[in-house]
């Protein structure tokens, strides 16, 4: 055991995983909190706390965090390298792990200029594989970056990293988690998956390179909708993941696209657990919270498991 | 090379509001490439401002030049009687260049008349992109001879974000996604092995503007 989370203890027994993302916030409303708290409690195995996602400023990842865990959930604290120096990183990550956080998602973030401060500064003192780095030589060596200087106590965290098989150069995709994995990534979670032919090639080359057993890759489930694939499509929004037109217009022509969305992650989560190296999912999307629960429940995946 | 673009008409006046005798100092050299601070340069904004301030009703003697190279002590020494007649200066050499100037005139205002904007080649003429931050340790050994630093929005030293499709980054289409052409360069070069090595934290602190105002000594050269 390498943190001894929920999370890590369901992956380590061979559990088929599931984390679902949980947006923090634009303020300190403790009550928003535990609103999506109560959505997420029972249909997934740890909650993903993004760090200001979109680069739009919320509730810290930190903080959001520790909430959860009051409130009985596990965290999977998301940070990123953009709004952070490796002075902040391992303060942060510090005072995480003193707070109880057990999982933590190391990434670059997106950039600022998507968010609601375009003119801030973007650090990136670090990249995201450099971040991994850092977390596992607290961890693991007990020293600050750089090796030498001791830290007090334990930083016992179960390292995850992320992956677009989708972004260009496809080819430097798997090579890339290659990196992370040697960095020190015990898990994996891709962006959302709506071309399953291009995930599936990415995993063969993930195959290929052995990485499906050096690391738990859990695979990104985001539902769609109309309104969804119109924000996706847009001109305004991130094209980080292209959404293949047979499955838009399978939304778009459905009587009930909401439904329709949720019934092909369903299908998709069927079709994901016969792939070699996939140990659970990962779910994603803005305040869909309620539409996760559903989509576990479609594919027999509760109750979640209790595992000591 | 340095490249810088004119700032705006209306904020160089307002710099010379209270002045009637100034001088207008351009460069020979990088402001001279990227047509922003030659002689041409220095001519045509000499004409605009005196047709500016005749229309304010508030004319404006302008004295001209241009030194090969401002950035140098002895160009500036050169200049230092004609420094001395007017009551204030506007430079549009790069930040360097304004700088040189102020060294040497104690009791003389210079204003830039530029933006100092990159350090970047051309592309064709009329466009030029950045190519290099100083960063102080250079890794264009390790990618390709294709810089991360100053290419990619995020300056990530271990290959592409999340965010690149088609090749472009994604915060500009416009803009080569600097890691696709790391990749194809090395793919190229059948050197795609380079990739597989994990770059460690880049030493901001020590080797760049981190640490302060860098400077360097050459025993050799020194007089």
């Amino acid at each position: 055991m390498k943190a001894g989370s929920h999370l890590e203890r369901v992956l380590d027994k061979g559990m088929f995983a599931i984390t679902g993302e949980f947006n923090p916030p634009g303020g300190n409303d403790v009550r928003a909190v535990e609103r999506k708290a109560d959505l997420l409690k029972d249909c997934v195995d740890a909650v993903n706390v993004t760090d200001n996602q979109s680069a739009m400023v919320r509730m810290s990842s930190v903080a959001a965090s520790s909430l959860l865990i009051q409130m009985g959930l596990e965290p999977v604290m998301q940070m990123t390298t953009r709004d952070r120096n490796r002075i902040a990183i391992q303060s942060d990550l510090m005072g995480a792990t003193a707070l109880g956080i057990k999982n933590v998602v190391c990434l670059t973030g997106d950039h600022h200029s998507f968010g609601n401060q375009v003119d801030s500064k973007n650090v990136h003192d670090l990249d995201s594989i450099q971040l991994i780095d850092c977390v596992r030589t607290m961890r693991d060596q007990g020293t600050l970056l750089g090796g030498v200087e001791k830290i007090e106590g334990e930083i016992r965290l179960f390292i995850g990293a992320v992956e677009n098989p989708f972004a260009d150069p496809f080819e430097f995709r798997a090579l890339r988690l290659g990196k992370k994995v040697r960095a020190g990534a015990d898990f994996i979670q891709t962006q959302c998956i709506y071309d399953m032919d291009r995930f599936k090639e990415w995993m063969k080359r993930v195959q290929d390179r052995g990485l499906h057993e050096k690391c738990r890759i859990l695979a990104g489930i985001s539902p769609l909708n109309s309104e969804r694939i119109i924000l996706q499509c847009g001109e305004k929004t991130l094209r980080k993941v292209p959404i293949p037109e047979g499955l838009v217009g399978r939304i778009t022509k459905s009587k009930d696209p909401r439904e329709e969305g949720i019934r092909v992650c369903v299908e998709q989560i069927q079709e994901l657990k016969e792939i070699k190296g996939i140990h659970g999912i990962h779910l994603m999307g803005m305040d869909l919270e309620e539409q996760f629960a559903r989509i576990v429940d479609g594919a027999g995946l509760l109750p979640r498991p209790k595992v000591e | 090379m340095i490249k810088a673009e004119q700032k705006p008409m209306e904020e160089i006046l307002r710099y010379l509001d209270p002045y009637n005798k100034i001088l207008l100092s351009g460069c020979g050299a990088c402001v001279t490439v990227c047509h922003a601070g030659g002689e041409k340069e220095v001519g045509l904004l000499a004409s605009g401002l005196r047709m500016a301030r005749q229309k304010m009703g508030k004319r404006i003697q302008i004295l001209e030049i241009t030194p090969p190279r401002q950035c140098e002590p002895e160009f500036a020494l050169e200049m230092s009687q004609t420094l001395e007649k007017v009551e204030a200066v506007v430079s549009i050499a790069c930040g360097v260049g304004v700088q040189t100037l102020v060294r040497h005139t104690p009791k003389t205002p210079v204003f830039p008349g530029v933006n100092t904007t990159f350090l970047g080649e051309t592309i064709t003429h009329g466009v030029w992109e950045e190519r290099c931050q100083a960063c102080g340790n250079c890794v264009l050994e390790q990618t390709g001879g294709i810089c991360p630093v100053s290419r990619c929005a995020k300056q990530l030293l271990n290959g592409p974000c999340g965010g690149p499709s088609n090749g472009k980054c994604e915060i500009n289409q416009e803009t080569d996604c600097a890691w696709q052409l790391i990749y194809d360069r090395l793919n190229g070069l059948g050197q795609l092995y380079k990739l597989e090595e994990i770059i460690p934290a880049k030493r901001w602190g020590a080797e760049s503007r981190d640490r302060g105002p860098r400077r360097m000594a050459r025993e050799d050269l020194k007089v």
